[in-house]
């Protein structure tokens, strides 16, 4: 199993925000979690990626790989994560926004370009490192986030509504071009959304908060 | 990593509360009569005694509880009147918040006093072949103190109320209210009011204080016989009688008092006026119009910036003169040689390495303090002493403070200049920074962090990089405090350290305008130029990143 969940729950102030869940996503599947909103879905992945606010506690376990992750600090479990913006770093070029997800083991300069460009144009953003994030459109963001995502090589990836900023049109297209990427490189992906499209498309567990 | 949070923690209780506390205590000890340098070890009232008995200390109180009182009193009601009725951020009024104070009153001084500009420009008018007999300025009244009080707060309440209006549904509260018949002046007082003035009670206690203890701003418009009780208490400190430290002790302590006294009694008269206010609101009445007080604000502002325009431009032109004579509104000859005699020069040097000094120093531990924000939620009885610099009155700690530098043996050094410099300059880079850094989107770095990097990359690479902008601007804030200190470079350099502002002040009595000029110029031009500074890097820095133009994110 790659991403377990044991018992785990999440609270503030001394109440749960929901029953202790357990749950177990495969290699490549995409399990997804719904729920009214305010209930505790984003939090949830907070909890799982190592990103709680203070104020809340956790407890159970979390599992990848069957490595107990849930002492570790949100940079050592090796848990991506994807919002509904594709949050590029605003500064950064967007190549060096994915050169800030390569793992540092990817040595020499020429050997990270090559690997930054070759995520690039597997994305359709051929030739286009040098370019500020905030002119891309959102379909090219969207991709580049994903890249950078995948380019630090997790080994679990949070999905938080990840397409419903995207107009209709590019919904779909989006979802075959991430999950295909998921499912090609064997990454357990749990996502939250409101869309039952999406989770059909998913193809994995449903979990209802 | 909680242990980031307690190492800021006890910094800035170490660095900036307790020199404040120790001073406070030391100045006490010695306003009940224990001072052991002149050996006296016994606790007495003699020094109440000697205070009370000084001549025109009556008068002292009066003046400082009249202009400090009525200066922030007058400023606040202009402040209102101008956001009830001018929307907007007010950033053209930046260049007027940066000058300091110093500047501001020797530029005012020039356009006010008997030979001044107003009286210049009268003079064909009234037939004034020679400058009035009028006491224009140093006036026994403190009216020419409390016009440049009023003059160089404005701006700044304008801008606390126009941020803490742009947090409020200002727009749509008129709009129900004039819906049920209430005027626009009446719908601000009624419905506005009250969301803001929670926002910007702070600064307004902020703005009282300064007002009832400023220093420099006194001695250079304030009436000078007697003087206001804070710029007493100077002269006795500074008396050639060293016996003259009791009563200035007690002054200090006395001064300290009428803060918190007048801070008290406007928290009063809020409680009174939230009362009065409720009923009056609930009475339901539509009431008279508003809109000549309204007027009355809007030309009282328009005017004040005005003369803050002139009293700037009095500084470069009196600077840039050789020869001009009364009655011409303009100089006979003009000459650079002032500026190329290069005389400023030590202490243009000296101011710009304690501001340097100070704000960087400033700005580390606000970023600390920040990024430690992390840690634990935040802990608001901690931020609030940080405004505690801001509410004490200098006069009152800083005496005491430098008996206790003196004893470590860093008085009249930089080191000791820059630590009582950054009492006052780290509120005012942390109001600045902290903001825009809360504002930044928190899941910027999640993301980062779920890519594998670290707190530290995470902070040196992402958040200082994107948060350029805001950082730069607090620095510039952070100069212009510093470079308008005046009491905590005199104390705690010991005379030593003459910068532009210690030089523009005792000059400012002195007769030559042209020297005054050249030196109050500097110390205005040098905030600008940081905030200039703050402005450009930034924009250039940032100039293929269209997100990060304009300085937010």
């Amino acid at each position: 199993m790659s991403l377990e969940l044991v018992e785990l729950s999440v609270r503030r102030g001394g109440v749960a925000l929901f029953a202790p869940l357990s749950l177990q996503v495969a290699c490549g599947a995409v399990a997804t979690v719904m729920g009214p909103s305010g209930v505790g879905k984003s939090t949830l992945l907070d909890a799982i990626g190592g990103h709680l606010a203070h104020g809340f506690s956790c407890t159970g376990r979390v599992l990848v790989q069957g490595r107990d992750m849930t002492t570790l600090p949100a940079e050592a479990r090796r848990i991506g994560v994807m919002f509904q913006d594709a949050l590029l770093f605003p500064h950064l070029s967007l190549g060096d926004n994915l050169a800030f997800g390569l793992p540092a083991a990817v040595r020499g300069r020429a050997m990270r370009r090559a690997a930054v460009e070759a995520a690039l144009a597997q994305a359709g953003l051929q030739d286009m490192y040098m370019r500020d994030p905030a002119t891309l459109s959102g379909g090219q963001r969207a991709r580049a986030a994903l890249m950078r995502a995948l380019l630090a090589e997790p080994l679990a990836l949070l999905l938080d509504e990840p397409f419903s900023k995207l107009d209709a049109g590019l919904r779909g297209e989006m979802r075959r071009f991430l999950f295909g990427h998921l499912r090609a490189r064997g990454i357990a992906t749990l996502m939250v959304t409101h869309d039952p499209e999406d989770a059909a498309e998913a193809g994995g567990a449903v979990v209802v908060l | 990593m909680s242990k980031l949070r307690g190492a800021v923690l006890a910094v800035v209780l170490l660095g900036l509360i307790a020199p404040i506390v120790v001073g406070l205590a030391e100045t006490a000890r010695a306003a009940f009569g224990v001072l052991p340098a002149l050996g006296l070890r016994a606790w007495s009232l003699e020094p109440w005694r000697m205070l009370l008995a000084q001549p025109g200390f009556a008068s002292s109180v009066r003046l400082t509880l009249v202009t400090g009182l009525g200066s922030t009193l007058i400023a606040l009601a202009l402040a209102m009147g101008f956001c009830a009725s001018v929307p907007g951020r007010m950033r053209w009024l930046a260049p007027f918040l940066a000058t300091p104070h110093a500047a501001m009153a020797v530029g005012l001084a020039f356009v006010l006093a008997p030979s001044g500009w107003i009286a210049r420009v009268l003079a064909p008018v009234m037939g004034w072949a020679s400058p009035p007999d009028l006491a224009t300025v140093h006036d026994g009244w403190g009216l020419a103190l409390m016009l440049g009080l009023v003059v160089k707060e404005l701006p700044f309440l304008l801008l606390v109320m126009a941020s803490g209006l742009a947090q409020l549904p200002v727009a749509h509260h008129i709009a129900a209210g004039r819906a049920m018949g209430y005027g626009p002046g009446l719908a601000w007082i009624k419905l506005i009011l009250p969301q803001l003035w929670p926002l910007i009670r702070l600064p307004v206690w902020v703005v009282l204080a300064y007002g009832l203890s400023v220093v420099d701003m006194a001695i250079i418009l304030g009436p000078s016989n007697p003087p206001t009780l804070a710029v007493a208490v100077l002269r006795w400190f500074n008396a050639a009688d060293v016996a003259m430290i009791l009563p200035a002790s007690a002054g200090g302590l006395l001064q300290a008092g009428l803060v918190v006294g007048c801070i008290a009694a406007l928290w009063g008269a809020e409680v009174v006026l939230r009362g009065i206010g409720r009923w009056w609101l609930r009475r339901g009445g539509r009431g008279v119009s508003w809109a000549p007080g309204l007027q009355v604000a809007r030309v009282g502002v328009w005017g004040l910036m005005g003369l803050a325009l002139a009293a700037l431009l009095s500084l470069l032109v009196w600077s840039l003169t050789w020869r001009w004579s009364y009655p011409m509104i303009w100089p006979e000859r003009w000459s650079g040689e002032l500026w190329m005699s290069a005389m400023w020069s030590k202490a243009l040097m000296n101011t710009l390495i304690l501001a340097g000094m100070t704000v960087m120093l400033s700005l580390l531990l606000a970023v600390f303090w920040l990024e430690a924000e992390e840690d634990l939620t935040r802990a608001a009885w901690a931020e609030a002493l940080i405004y505690l610099p801001l509410l004490m009155p200098q006069i009152g700690f800083l005496y005491g403070l430098n008996v206790v530098f003196l004893r470590a043996g860093i008085s009249g050094g930089y080191i000791a200049v820059v630590w009582a410099q950054a009492l006052f300059v780290f509120p005012y880079v942390m109001i600045a920074l902290s903001e825009p850094w809360r504002a930044l989107d928190a899941r910027l770095l999640q993301v980062a962090a779920a890519l594998g990097a670290g707190r530290w990359r995470r902070l040196f690479t992402l958040r200082l990089p994107m948060l350029l902008g805001p950082i730069m601007t607090a620095g510039a804030i952070g100069v212009a405090v510093s470079v308008a200190q005046y009491l905590p470079t005199l104390f705690l350099g010991a005379g030593r350290i003459a910068t532009l502002t210690t030089e523009a002040v005792t000059l400012s009595s002195g007769s030559d305008r042209r020297v005054t000029a050249v030196y109050a110029s500097l110390q205005a031009a040098l905030p600008f130029a940081a905030y200039a500074l703050a402005a450009l890097i930034p924009a250039w820095w940032h100039r293929n990143r269209r997100d990060l133009r304009g300085g937010g994110v």
